[in-house]
């Protein structure tokens, strides 16, 4: 059987350089960035090594990048080294958990949270945004990508508003980097996240930038690491993969692979969309009024069961989901698809699509022949579906 | 799509059973899936009305009998996944469990749940994966008929283990399309099979209660389940009778009581009092002597046959009444559209409306229906 991985957005393969990058820091050059000795110092020139690449793939200083576990203590870092009781704070609904959850405490410990919706395309109003500030409005969080819909936010719209409002301004940029370029000075953001592993780096690595001046306070505290803005031994083989990724993501940006990614993406869901009863969540690729990552396209089939056919899909080979990975196992239709207004059953009738950069036309073949034929079967068995085809 | 005719769906609770069933199948060459109905979450009502916080083990959907069937799944080399029904579960098992106490009834939630979610959702989720035909734990034993051109159900061959009572509603259809592989099995000769099928879990115990009441106290259970809902519990309150008509005493609400319970009436009696009966319309619990529970009659309705198309006459049959009732001679009539009257030769204590009553004659189950 064929196997088919559709689920991008959950997470990627690391490319094998990212591997072979990684390679001597556990075992030869196994040394604490800390220590005064050589073997430490081998350690670090291999961590600030890595800082440069980050301060590129951001358009930062080295300084301004902290290596961290990943998106959600970027995300958890933004919310509470900045946000205090009495303090208010602006972010969307369409978050990711890692921020949601994280202002759910802020506001349980005397925080005030604003969630901005979004518009029924998926799309955050920047206009809502300023409407949502109030005097004492301390930070505003959105994503830079939503990783359901792919929706890409208008950051550097939000950012002018956070700017002339002197608030501070974080951006999940999990689902974005990698895909799209970030630039934090034309955003003009204070915080921003990345994770590794979405963009084929390892599991358990991420940074977040801290622009300079931002009195952020250290989520773990312990030894001096990171400018003391994160406590704890340096992850370096992590970091160094973390490097090794985003150089070669940087690459990947100019090359054409995410063009050449983009129109199988596109083939797929013009071609998903050709059979009754679907539609894009987050507007199609044909209408460019709505900007998307490459990768990801959101689809929901009417008198479908979401869950049953990602197992049915699944055992003929094609991996992909429901939504967020986060998620699964949960009662609840998307947070993102229901803020969008779509109905319960429509939420749970959606599945994301999210191709890796390397997907082939072979693997668009194959989903075209395997995802037709299991949404036919489904409403064949549908209850609902005599009479209502369409 | 090539449909995998021979695909068998198991559903896997995490318990011996289940994991012994998809052993059998997986060792026998079968193409098996494991699926696991999350259909509660154990942690949704903690801290409401003295609810634990930290649910125990070994309660249906647990995380840890989850954790176990995956782990049995990965053992065999079998696709598994979980498939989330908490919507319906509470929709059509412990809403109407509510809603039979706050009714004066006592339900039995796991012959709800057999009919709607067990057997009719997961056969429709395992068709739409792709497999024809799925294989539970149960003890019980279906076969075909061709002389009757009917499948039926009969006893298990462990009859301590014997669950037929809870499957009575089961239709041809799902009759058709299941497997009791353990039907001919006794339960020490499976735990034998799960030890030689290397199953780690094969000495687990067996669960109980019903599984989304931790602790058992379905009281408690109503009481939070109320309060997460912004409802409030329907005052219930009223007399508490004797037999004779006097008025004992008052009592809370009729949701406290269940026939034939003895403890907590709240009356002082010289000899031992029984609740006889619940009227939920005037909110009256009758009590009485022990020998007033005993009664030959019930109305069943809500029927679903088994053995026969429809009962048309009077048939001879064991009704069984509750989960631990020893099965007693009857004579069953239909009493008018999807109802019937069994008329006990010998009177039988504590009929319970609410619970079921199921028919066999022999090892057959011909039907069964709900006590009215």
């Amino acid at each position: 059987m064929r196997h088919v991985y559709m689920d991008a957005n959950a997470t990627t393969p690391l490319l094998p350089e990212v591997l072979e990058a990684m390679r001597p820091y556990w075992i030869e050059d196994f040394g604490n960035a800390s220590s005064i000795h050589l073997r430490g110092q081998k350690a670090r020139k291999a961590v600030d090594e890595a800082r440069e690449t980050l301060a590129e793939f951001f358009h930062c200083r080295p300084a301004e990048v902290v290596f961290n576990s990943g998106g959600t203590e970027g995300d958890n870092t933004a919310v509470f080294g900045l946000v205090r009781p009495g303090d208010h704070f602006i972010t969307t609904s369409i978050e990711h958990s890692a921020v949601l959850q994280a202002a759910q405490r802020a506001a349980a410990h005397g925080a005030t949270v604003a969630y901005v919706a979004p518009q029924p395309n998926g799309l955050i109003d920047p206009e809502d945004i300023r409407r949502a500030l109030q005097p004492n409005t301390r930070l505003i969080s959105v994503m830079l990508a939503n990783n359901e819909t792919g929706v890409i936010q208008p950051v550097e719209e939000i950012g002018k508003i956070a700017a002339a409002a002197g608030v501070f301004f974080h951006i999940d940029a999990v689902q974005g980097a990698g895909k799209i370029p970030i630039d934090v000075q034309r955003i003009g953001c204070h915080l921003l996240s990345i994770s590794a592993h979405k963009m084929h780096g390892p599991k358990g690595t991420g940074a977040l930038f801290v622009r300079r001046g931002t009195p952020l306070d250290s989520l773990m505290v312990g030894g001096s690491h990171e400018r003391r803005r994160r406590a704890g031994t340096e992850n370096v083989p992590g970091i160094v993969g973390l490097a090794k990724a985003a150089e070669i993501a940087m690459h990947t940006l100019e090359d054409g692979t995410l063009q050449r990614a983009a129109a199988l993406r596109n083939r797929l869901e013009a071609s998903i969309l050709e059979l009754p009863g679907t539609g894009v969540n987050g507007g199609a690729a044909h209408d460019g009024s709505v900007p998307r990552v490459f990768n990801t396209t959101n689809i929901w089939f009417d008198q479908v069961e979401g869950e049953a056919l990602v197992i049915a899909l699944d055992l003929k080979g094609v991996a992909l989901s429901g939504g967020s990975a986060c998620h699964s196992g949960s009662t609840e239709p998307s947070h993102v698809l229901m803020a969008m207004g779509l109905d319960k059953t429509r939420a749970r009738a959606s599945l994301r699509f999210s191709l890796l950069k390397t997907a082939t036309e072979a693997d668009v073949d194959y989903a075209l022949q395997v995802v037709p034929e299991a949404v036919a079967h489904l409403r064949a068995l549908s209850p609902v579906a005599a009479g209502t085809a369409g | 799509m090539t449909v995998q005719n021979e695909t068998i769906a198991v559903a896997m609770s995490g318990g011996v059973d289940s994991s012994t069933v998809a052993a059998m199948l997986a060792h026998a060459g079968e193409s098996v899936v494991g699926l696991t109905l999350q259909l509660w979450d154990q942690t949704r009502l903690a801290g409401r009305h003295g609810i634990p916080d930290a649910p125990k083990a070994g309660r249906c959907c647990s995380l840890d009998d989850v954790y176990d069937a995956r782990h049995v799944a990965e053992h065999l080399g079998i696709p598994y996944y979980v498939v989330n029904q908490e919507d319906r579960f509470e929709r059509d098992v412990v809403r109407p469990f509510v809603a039979e106490y706050i009714a004066g009834r006592t339900p039995i939630p796991c012959s709800l749940c057999n009919n709607h979610i067990k057997f009719d959702q997961l056969l429709q989720t395992a068709r739409s994966i792709g497999a024809s035909r799925i294989a539970t734990g149960h003890y019980a034993v279906n076969e075909y008929d061709p002389a009757r051109k009917r499948w039926i159900l009969k006893r298990p061959v462990d009859s301590a283990k014997d669950q037929t009572y809870f499957l009575f509603g089961l239709t041809q259809e799902q009759l058709a399309h299941t497997l009791f592989p353990l039907g001919r099995l006794t339960k020490p000769e499976v735990r034998e099979m799960a030890r030689r099928h290397g199953l780690r879990l094969a000495e687990k115990p067996d669960s109980q209660e019903i599984c989304f009441i931790p602790g058992g106290d379905y009281k408690q259970f109503l009481a939070a389940y109320l309060e997460e809902q912004g409802e409030q519990m329907p005052e219930t309150a009223g007399e508490m009778v004797a037999s004779t008509g006097e008025v004992l005493g008052r009592h809370d609400g009729i949701v406290n009581f269940t026939v034939g319970q003895r403890k907590g009436l709240g009356v002082a009696s010289s000899s031992p009092l029984y609740v006889l009966q619940i009227d939920p319309a005037s909110h009256r619990v009758t009590v009485g002597a022990d020998a007033e529970l005993a009664t030959r009659r019930l109305r069943a309705h809500r029927l679903n046959w088994i053995a026969i198309p429809e009962l048309t006459g009077p048939m001879r049959v064991r009704a069984k009444i509750r989960h631990r009732h020893q099965p007693a001679l009857a004579t069953l009539e239909p009493s008018g559209a999807d109802e019937v009257i069994a008329t006990f030769d010998e009177p039988q204590r504590a009929i319970t409306p609410g619970q079921s009553a199921v028919f066999y004659d022999g090892d057959e189950v011909v039907g069964g229906g709900w006590i009215v």
